[in-house]
This record gives C-alpha cells, sequence and structure tokens, in this order.
C-alpha cells in the first residue's frame, strides 16, 4: 500500500498531463505527442489510486480492468472512421452510466456508515469510502447529497441521451426529431417531479427517491435527443461530451477527490466550447438547438428562379482538366457514400498535374465536429490542404472549380441573401462566387433544413447526380 | 431525316452552318447529314473532312435544297432561296423576322417551317443554342484584336531597357457578351480596362472580368431583367449624364469599343463628333454596332476611316465572318443544339413541340402561319435584381467611438459578470462546508484552465479531442476504485460494472486517438 502522500503526487502529475494533452492538440504534429501525455497521465492516476490506502477489492478490480481494456482494445481496432460518431456518443453514455453507478453506491455507503454509528454509537472501521463518509460532519453530508443528486441526474441524462445519439447515427433509430405527444412539457414535468424528488431524499427519504430520480432523468435524456434531428448531432454530440464531464466533476465532489473534479471540468468546459462553436456555425444559439426546430422565419422566403441543370462526368472531368484551382466541399453525404478515399484518388491525380486542390470545411459538416477531417485524413488527404470555413471563405471568388460533395445547408447562399430564409445569417461556404460549381447528389432532394438552395439554380452550377463514390470513380479515368 | 447546309450565298459571308464535328453528333440523333460541295472551305473544312465524319457531299446548290428536308443555313435565305422552300421542308437560320418582314410572308407562302436562331429566348435551358452570344462573343474577342491591329502601341505597360511604356486604356461601352468579350481579351492583353452599361446589375460581371465599372450616380437605373437582359432606350436626362462621363473619358482612353444595341431600334449615338476630336491621334474606335448604324458618329458600315485628328474608326460589321473557323464551330453546335432539342427521342424523327418555350420562341413560321412574334416565355430570363445599398463609409471618428463603445460594452459585461460570480461564491461560502468550498476552487480553476486551453484547439482535430476527453473522463473509474473495496456486495458489484465500462472508455478513447491523429500526414 502506498501512502496518500503519493496517491496526490500522482493526482497533481496526473491533472497537468490532462491539461498538456488538451493544450497539444492545438496542431497535428504536437498532438501525436499530446496523446502520450494523457495516457501517461491516466495510468498514473489508476496506478496510484489503486494501491492507494483504504482500497480493496482487487479480485473484481482487476479482472474487471482487463476485460474492459480488452474490449477497448477491440473496439478501437474495428472502428470505421465514418463511424466515430456513434463510437464518440457510446462513449459517453458508459460515462454517464458510471456516474449513476458511483453515485448510487456513494449514497448506499453513507446509509451503511450512518446505520452502523446510530446501532452501536462509536467509530467502527470502514474500508475504502465508507471511510471517507465516517469522518464527515453533517453539514458536509448534506452537501454530499445534493452532489449526489447532481451526479445522478447529469449521469443519467447523458446516459440515455448517449445512447439514444447512438442509435440516431448509427442509422438504428430514425433520424428525425421524434416527440411524445405533451413536447416540452413533459421534459419540464420530468424536471420538477425530480427537484421534488431531490427534496424528498434531502429531507431524509428512503433510497427508492433516487431510483426514481434516475428513471425520470433517463427518461428526460432520451426524450430530450429524440426531439432533434439528425443534422444537429454535431452539438448534441459536443453537449453530451460536455455532460459527461460534468457528470465527473460531480461525482468527484461526492468522492472528495480533486483528480476528478479537475478531469471533469477540463472535459465538460471543452464540450460547452465545442458546443459554443458549433452553434455559431448555425448561427443558432444553443436553447434553440436543443429544444429542437428550425424557427424564426419572418417571412415567405424568396422564390427561386432558373432550373438546375445536370451534367454528366465528361463534362466535369473536362472542366477539371483546363482548372488552375480546385477547392473540394464535403460534407454528410461524404461519409454516407464512403467517398473519402475516391475524393483522395481525385486530388491525388489532380495534384500530379499541377493543379492547386484544396478542401473547404464549414464546421457542422458531418455529424462530429471535425468529422470531415478525420475522414480526409484517413483516406490520405494531407492535412496541410484541408482548410477552415474561415480561412478560405475569400479565395472563392478566384477560384476555377468548386466541388461540392454532399453538403447542402452549408452552401446555401439563401443564409446570406435572403433575410426571410431560415437559416439567415449561418455562415455559409461562398461556393457559388466561383467560376464553376458542381454539385455532387443523389437525387433533387433538399437539405436537413428542408429549403430549397438557390445555389442548385445558379448559372455556373451544373449537378452532378448520382451516388458520390460512384460519380467520383467514373470522374477518375477522365482526368489526365 | 436528311439535314442539309447549302454554301452561304451571301457575299463575304464565310461561315457553314454543319462542321465534320457536328455532323457526327447529329448523326447521333438519327439524322442524315449534307452538304454542299464547297459550303465549308472559306471556314476551313474542305469537302474531304465532311466525308470522313460521314457526311453526304451534294454537288450545287439545287440538289442540295431538294434532298434536304431540314436546310441549316448562316445567313437569312436570300429572294432565290427563299423560293427553293417547300412545304414541309423546315429552315434553321439567322433571319431577323422583325426586320424581314417580306421574306417572312415568302417563307410563309412556300409552307416551310422557319426557326430563327436569333429568337431563341434568352433563359438558362436555351444557352446551349443562344447563337446570338456565340457570334457575340467571337465579335468581341475579335473587335480588340482588330483594335491591336490599328493601335501602334503595346496593350500592356512595359519598363524595358528602352524606356517605360504605359498601359493602353480601353474603354468598353455596353456590357453585353460582345462587351463582356472585349473586356476579357484587352485585359489578358495586359491593358487598362474601364467599361460601362446602363444596367447597373452587370457591374458585377464587369469587374469579375476585371475591368473597372464606370459608376453613373443616377437615380433612375435600368432595371435589366424586365426586357429580358437587352437594354431598353434610356431617358433624355440619363443620357445626357452619360455623355459627360465619355467626354471625361474621350482625352484619356486609347481604345474605345462600342457594343450598345437597343433590340428592335437604330443603335444610341454615343461617342459623338466631339469626343472623337477629343481622342489622341493614333486612338482607335471599333464600333460593335455598326450593322444598326453605329454608335460612333464617323461609323460607316463596313470601312475603317480616319478622322481629321488622325482616331481611326473601325466600322466592320462581319467579325464573326473574319473569324469563320471558330464562328462555324460554335454556331454548328449551337445547331447542333436546336436539332437535339427537336429530336428528343434519337430516333431520326423531328418532333416540332409548339408547347416547349424554346421551340416555340424560335418558331416563325409553322404549317403555313406567321408565329411571330412568340408569346413571352413562362420562365423569366434573370432574377430580378435586388436594389444594392452602397454603405457608408465610417470615418475615423465614428470607427473610434464604435471601437471605445464595444471596448466599454465588453468591460461592462466582464465586470458584471465577475461581479455576480463572486455574489454567488460569497453565498455559497456561507452555507457550504469549508472542505467543499476548497474542492469547489480546484473545480473553477479547472474550468477556466479547460476555457482557456480548449480555444486553441485547431478546427480539424475536434474529432481527436472528443475522442481524447472521452477517454479521459474515463477517470470516473478513480471514483469505482475507491468503491470497490466497500464491504456492501451491492456496492461491489457496481463498482465492478462501473470500473469495466470505464476500462472500455479510457482504452478505448485513447487507442482510437492514436489512430485517427496517426492518420494525419503532411503533403
Amino acid at each position: 500500500m502506498l501512502g496518500q502522500g503519493f496517491v496526490s503526487a500522482a493526482a497533481i502529475a496526473a491533472s497537468v498531463l490532462f491539461i498538456l494533452s488538451l493544450g497539444g492538440l492545438s496542431n497535428q504534429e504536437k498532438a501525436k505527442r499530446a496523446v502520450w501525455y494523457g495516457i501517461v497521465g491516466m495510468a498514473l492516476a489508476v496506478f496510484f489510486t489503486s494501491l492507494g490506502p483504504g482500497i480493496g477489492g482487487y479480485w473484481w478490480l482487476i479482472p474487471m480492468m482487463v476485460i474492459g481494456a480488452g474490449i477497448g482494445v477491440y473496439v478501437a481496432g474495428k472502428v470505421e472512421m465514418t463511424e466515430m460518431p456513434q463510437l464518440v456518443a457510446a462513449l459517453h453514455s458508459f460515462v454517464g452510466l458510471a456516474a449513476v453507478f458511483v453515485a448510487w453506491s456513494a449514497d448506499l455507503e453513507r446509509r451503511r456508515v450512518l446505520a452502523a454509528q446510530a446501532a452501536d454509537g462509536v467509530m467502527q472501521e470502514f474500508s475504502a469510502f465508507a471511510a471517507l463518509v465516517a469522518t464527515k460532519a453533517p453539514d458536509e453530508l448534506t452537501f454530499l447529497q445534493i452532489e449526489v443528486v447532481f451526479a445522478i441526474f447529469i449521469g443519467a441524462v447523458t446516459f440515455t441521451g448517449s445512447v439514444v445519439a447512438f442509435g440516431k447515427l448509427a442509422g438504428k433509430v430514425d433520424g428525425k426529431p421524434r416527440q411524445l405527444p405533451g413536447g416540452h412539457l413533459l421534459n419540464a414535468g420530468a424536471a420538477v417531479l425530480s427537484l421534488l424528488l431531490a427534496i424528498l431524499y434531502l429531507n431524509g427519504a428512503g433510497f427508492w427517491t433516487l431510483i426514481v430520480l434516475a428513471a425520470l432523468s433517463f427518461f428526460i435524456g432520451y426524450h430530450l435527443i429524440m426531439g432533434i434531428g439528425g443534422a444537429d448531432m454535431p452539438v448534441v454530440v459536443s453537449m453530451l461530451n460536455s455532460y459527461s464531464g460534468w457528470a465527473a466533476a460531480a461525482v468527484g465532489f461526492t468522492l472528495s477527490n480533486d483528480l476528478l473534479i479537475v478531469t471533469g471540468a477540463l472535459v465538460g468546459s471543452s464540450g460547452a466550447i465545442l458546443s459554443y462553436i458549433m452553434c455559431k456555425a448555425m448561427n443558432r444559439n444553443f436553447v434553440n438547438v436543443i429544444l429542437g426546430g428550425f424557427g424564426g422565419s419572418q417571412g415567405p422566403a424568396a422564390e427561386i428562379e432558373g432550373e438546375q441543370v445536370a451534367i454528366d462526368a465528361g463534362g466535369v472531368a473536362s472542366a477539371l482538366n483546363d482548372a488552375d484551382s480546385v477547392i473540394i466541399v464535403p460534407g454528410y453525404g461524404m461519409a454516407v457514400a464512403q467517398a473519402q478515399t475516391a475524393v483522395s484518388d481525385l486530388v491525388r491525380k489532380l495534384r500530379a498535374s499541377g493543379k492547386t486542390v484544396r478542401f473547404g470545411i464549414h464546421p457542422v459538416a458531418g455529424r462530429l465536429p471535425g468529422h470531415m477531417n478525420v475522414l480526409l485524413a484517413e483516406a490520405k488527404v494531407p492535412y496541410d490542404i484541408v482548410l477552415e470555413m474561415d480561412e478560405i471563405n475569400d479565395d472563392f471568388a478566384t477560384t476555377d472549380v468548386v466541388i461540392v460533395i454532399g453538403s447542402n445547408d452549408i452552401v446555401n447562399p439563401a443564409a446570406e441573401e435572403d433575410p426571410n430564409s431560415p437559416i439567415a445569417g449561418m455562415p455559409v461556404l461562398k461556393v457559388w462566387e466561383a467560376k464553376q460549381v458542381f454539385v455532387s447528389k443523389r437525387g433533387q432532394g433538399t437539405g436537413y433544413s428542408g429549403i430549397e438552395n438557390p445555389l442548385f439554380f445558379k448559372d455556373n452550377t451544373r449537378m452532378f447526380y448520382g451516388d458520390a463514390r460512384d460519380s467520383l470513380n467514373a470522374l477518375l479515368p477522365l482526368i489526365d | 431525316m436528311k439535314i442539309g447546309a447549302p454554301k452561304e450565298s451571301a457575299r463575304g459571308e464565310a461561315r457553314v452552318a454543319l462542321t465534320p464535328e457536328s455532323a457526327k453528333q447529329i448523326q447521333k440523333l438519327g439524322h442524315e447529314c449534307l452538304v454542299e460541295s464547297g459550303a465549308g472551305l472559306a471556314a476551313g473544312f474542305n469537302d474531304d473532312t465532311y466525308r470522313e465524319a460521314g457526311v453526304t457531299v451534294v454537288e450545287g446548290a439545287d440538289a442540295l435544297w431538294n434532298d434536304a428536308e431540314v436546310v441549316i443555313k448562316v445567313r437569312e435565305p436570300s429572294d432565290a432561296e427563299a423560293e427553293r422552300l417547300r412545304k414541309g421542308q423546315t429552315l434553321i437560320a439567322f433571319f431577323w423576322p422583325a426586320q424581314n418582314e417580306a421574306l417572312l410572308e415568302k417563307c410563309k407562302a412556300q409552307g416551310a417551317t422557319v426557326i430563327a436562331m436569333d429568337m431563341v429566348p434568352r433563359i438558362s435551358r436555351a444557352q446551349k443554342m443562344d447563337a446570338l452570344s456565340s457570334m457575340a462573343n467571337i465579335a468581341g474577342y475579335r473587335a480588340v484584336i482588330e483594335a491591336g491591329n490599328n493601335f501602334g502601341r503595346f496593350f500592356t505597360g512595359q519598363v524595358t531597357a528602352a524606356g517605360k511604356v504605359p498601359p493602353a486604356k480601353v474603354l468598353v461601352i455596353g456590357a453585353g457578351v460582345a462587351g463582356l468579350a472585349a473586356i476579357g481579351t484587352a485585359t489578358s492583353l495586359g491593358a487598362v480596362v474601364r467599361a460601362f452599361d446602363v444596367r447597373p446589375e452587370v457591374s458585377e460581371q464587369i469587374e469579375s472580368m476585371g475591368a473597372e465599372f464606370l459608376f453613373l450616380d443616377f437615380d433612375e437605373s435600368q432595371d435589366g431583367s424586365e426586357s429580358g437582359g437587352y437594354a431598353s432606350p434610356s431617358s433624355p436626362e440619363f443620357r445626357e449624364k452619360q455623355l459627360e462621363c465619355f467626354r471625361e473619358q474621350a482625352p484619356d482612353v486609347d481604345i474605345v469599343i462600342t457594343t450598345a444595341l437597343i433590340p428592335g431600334r437604330p443603335a444610341p449615338k454615343l461617342w459623338l463628333e466631339d469626343m472623337v476630336a477629343a481622342m489622341k491621334p493614333g486612338s482607335v474606335v471599333i464600333d460593335l454596332a455598326a450593322e444598326k448604324g453605329g454608335n460612333c458618329d464617323l461609323t460607316k458600315p463596313d470601312e475603317r476611316v480616319v478622322s481629321d485628328n488622325g482616331v481611326v474608326v473601325v466600322g466592320y460589321t462581319d467579325f464573326p465572318s473574319r473569324m469563320a473557323t471558330q464562328a462555324s464551330l460554335l454556331y454548328a453546335t449551337n445547331i447542333r443544339h436546336m436539332l437535339t432539342d427537336l429530336t428528343p427521342e434519337k430516333d431520326g424523327v423531328i418532333n416540332h413541340n409548339m408547347e416547349d418555350d424554346v421551340i416555340r420562341g424560335a418558331t416563325v413560321t409553322h404549317e403555313g402561319e406567321i408565329t411571330f412574334p412568340p408569346p413571352p416565355p413562362k420562365v423569366k430570363a434573370i432574377a430580378a435584381a435586388k436594389p444594392k445599398k452602397k454603405e457608408k463609409e465610417p470615418t475615423a471618428e465614428e470607427k473610434k467611438a464604435a471601437e471605445l463603445a464595444t471596448f466599454k460594452a465588453q468591460t461592462k459585461r466582464q465586470v458584471g459578470l465577475l461581479a455576480v460570480g463572486g455574489a454567488l461564491m460569497l453565498l455559497l461560502g456561507q452555507v457550504a462546508p469549508v472542505s467543499f468550498m476548497q474542492h469547489f476552487i480546484v473545480f473553477v480553476l479547472a474550468c477556466f484552465i479547460g476555457f482557456q486551453v480548449i480555444w486553441n484547439v485547431s478546427h480539424s482535430l475536434h474529432t481527436p479531442l472528443m475522442a481524447v476527453t472521452n477517454a479521459i473522463s474515463g477517470i470516473i473509474i478513480l471514483g469505482a476504485i475507491l468503491q470497490i473495496g466497500s464491504g456492501s456486495a451491492i456496492v461491489g458489484v457496481l463498482a465492478s460494472i462501473s470500473v469495466l465500462i470505464a476500462s472500455i472508455n479510457i482504452v478505448g478513447g485513447f487507442l482510437v486517438t492514436r489512430r485517427m491523429l496517426a492518420m494525419f500526414q503532411k503533403s
């Protein structure tokens, strides 16, 4: 057994390493080192805490860790990069569930200690967390109860929310927003009930209050995320990311463990910032996204005149052969069609013939912040030609050809030109300023927001209909 | 059907309506192609190249007019040619029905169907058969080349060992297709180009071609979308203002290219005698509107005149024909597209669908009746221009004031937030135990660090960021580790499950992050 000094030292080291690990993600090269900081920090934290004072149950602990690690290795090795959103959501749900369990256990321990103290009136020997609880003063115990309530509530919402998000992202649950009759009133009702239960619990009601509380929170998590559509998932996943952090922090308070608090706070703020960035990229506020649905349209959208003109692979190829500069704007459709390798081949061929090829990535392209970057990286597209919206938006005017692959709302000029459009004011990639735009799209449908895209009707736009991967593969041999 | 292209009878006309290239495409529609012997010679296509493309070469105009069921031509038919038309035959050519009423009557009397390429409506779908634009494009290009031919200096500015050469200054009046083509050609030769048009909505197009738009500060501006993208006559006041602007330009510019036309009217006089007089000797005026009387007072159609002060005024009307090969290639493609629309089934049978906007618009006689002028097309040519508001540049003081105001507002907000936060902390401190407050300090600091650190994360690494935060939020395993040794069985089970799933998180999260980061490669 190691003394508390070791454990605390390890906790400090781990906190610093975690901060370095997140900070290192500021660029691609540093990031490769940064992930090791995280791994070492985690190893230190787990190792020293396990060997710390008052820890037992190794017969359970070690096998569980080994099994868990085994599953982790398997999942991490097997997952496709297009499935990253699902994986991230699934991992969030684990944190949420663990938080609920740990909080329940904390309350069970509290009851056990109190019961024992009441029974013999003397301090008896407790092990593990119970020993810590035994030393707490009454007011500290009250706060412990509040913390337990928070941990359970946040953890439970995170759990079911993430499970639903996982289902939607994996296509196991319909991606359309769907709510039970009563809508957000149901959520509000459940929240009010939770508050009542929490008050009951603080006033000494039994353990059942925590179980019902968890059940209500499970419902809120489920119902809230069911009401949010597929394309808002970047925000939802970031939000759940944030919640999983706050849940960990709440558990940290319950267990009086600073390392948990620090790490939880880091993760929580990271998720919060990601959600903020995503919301800003859609020009919507957070509440609007979470409560679902587009709103705020002040009048009829401007009529679109003109028609969509189709083009075949030959036409696209000759334009590409003549072009000097090309920008590719990928969206979720590229991930759906698994077209990233075909895109990468196209880019390699175009670059080999001396053309400037770059990518323009909108912050909410895909179903996860940074989703497109990872897919392109997987297909071996060098990251220095993959640019953010702000970096590339002024360059469209001097670009010969823009290829839009499977994105719609993020290139919709209505956001800038039509004040009545539901997406008015959303920052978009100004692809229409280029000399020529090709849109690779399956059919004539509208995007997630269900609004027409005037881009498709512009004079310099040609529609390249068909599955993105098949279209690009048909295009490849025609490029010289 | 047999599609035949006769030799053009008009004097000096070098173009031809069928090229070997277009013939191949027309044959794919199921048609048979004929060409009069020698028809393509002036445009650079001899009979043998036609034969190679599978075209039947016919000797003499009579044979061709007799054989062909559809005659494709460049110019409107001469009287003799019109007499050769017969019932059921189709003629596709430039026809100018508004100016050629007698000819129209004659064609009607002969019972032929006539499709006028100049009447193709200006809608997006019909762009591929818009022969006027193809020809205007060539005219615009050729105008610059012709100007260069008559101009004694370089277009581009140069600094050479033998001295500095200023760039030529070109003024283009009227930014239609020809005007824009002229702007593009002149800028790519290195000239400094200015352009004027009465339709303010074309200013963007002008600027996109690299020219400077001469802005006329006048309220009553025209909306070209009302007249199908063409200009209409302007008010006398506007005209005065416009001429004033040109008068200012005259001494400065070296080359003037005028392309101003108003459909169905003589060309407006825009470059007056006094402006020519004000120009430097050796300057050049190319008048693309010469056929309609010319934009310049001195223009004589089909002639090159030199003014008293040595300014060359070119009034040729056959610019497209002067580039017969290029013009024929484009025109033949326009015709081919028209035939594609006329043969929707690609079975070699012409289906003259009068419900179709484009075909209806271009048809001037059909089944013994005159079908000109056509009803307005169902689709509008150009979207209505949105009124553009010029934003006022804020002055330096205004800018400073605005900056100060935002700074003040920010300070106010930050101080406010801090004050509210401080007050809340104070309240919390009143009720919370000391041990809680100690942890709370750690929590708040960690949040701050988190916010500072995460803002620096590159956008492209957001997915790895989520994966890594996933992994480190597995730190919740510590909570379970602290509890697993408890004496209680339920707690033990709950903690064991927590350890299991948190381990998946940690290992899975880190490994997948590593996998992702390894994929990011620099080129």
